[in-house]
């Protein structure tokens, strides 16, 4: 399965880019597998995550929680807590 | 509905204008409007930068305005929010809101700022003096938006 990830704000420049096309294992089937997975693989996912404080995510651009799942295709976002208004 | 992200300024007496436009059925406006300072938590602000992720954001925001009118009795709602550079004294963001009566576009525009604040995913980048930080979301903001869903203030 191929997923888009996408990273905003902080963890944007902890990351050093803003985009991944990613082909994630089977076994990788919602967003909190995705991010132990990512974690998994070292730098600079585990700095990134291990930087930025309460990460959160969204699918398909709607918020998501660890337990969302993932589709062929989908676009992932993480990033920290938002800060608008 | 407008929803708007942009990065110019905006002229509030125009927008406001512009969402009650030949509609004799409003007999309110709530507006809030959201203002960069020159201080944050003691560190001094030359400039903060708004960043924010296409298409989320828009469809965020609407569907906040959707939960206002589920809510509400409301009759329609502005959001335009700035990207990119703000100044101190500068305008950051406006919520207006159109009823017949006062209460619900107080009580409407007061969620909408409440919830842009914790479910729209924008996010400040401050320039200091001593260098550029991200800035850390305020547990305020989440008990702000977290009292609405627990039968906070709802029409009488």
């Amino acid at each position: 399965m191929k997923i888009v990830v996408l990273y905003f704000a902080r963890l944007k420049d902890a990351m050093g880019r803003s985009r991944d096309e990613i082909e994630i294992p089977t076994r990788v089937t919602t967003v909190g597998e995705l991010r132990s997975w990512l974690t998994e693989r070292g730098a600079p996912w585990s700095a990134a995550f291990a930087e930025v404080r309460a990460v959160r995510a969204a699918v398909d651009q709607s918020m998501a929680g660890d337990a969302t799942r993932l589709r062929d295709g989908a676009e992932v976002a993480f990033f920290p807590p938002v800060t608008g208004g | 509905m407008t929803i708007r992200v942009q990065q110019e300024d905006f002229d509030v007496g125009a927008e406001l204008a512009a969402l009650r436009a030949a509609n004799p059925k409003v007999g309110a406006v709530a507006s809030f409007i959201g203002l960069a300072r020159d201080l944050n938590e003691d560190r001094k602000v030359l400039a903060m930068t708004l960043e924010h992720y296409p298409g989320m954001t828009e469809r965020a925001l609407e569907d906040i305005v959707h939960q206002a009118h589920e809510r509400w009795d409301i009759i329609d709602a502005l959001i335009v929010h700035r990207i990119g550079t703000v100044l101190p004294l500068e305008q950051i963001v406006l919520v207006a809101v159109t009823s017949a009566h006062r209460h619900d576009a107080f009580e409407a525009c007061r969620f909408l700022i409440d919830y842009l604040k914790t479910d729209a995913p924008f996010w400040k980048k401050e320039r200091t003096p001593q260098g550029t930080l991200w800035v850390e979301s305020r547990t305020e903001d989440e008990q702000a938006r977290a009292a609405w869903e627990h039968g906070a203030p709802r029409r009488p």
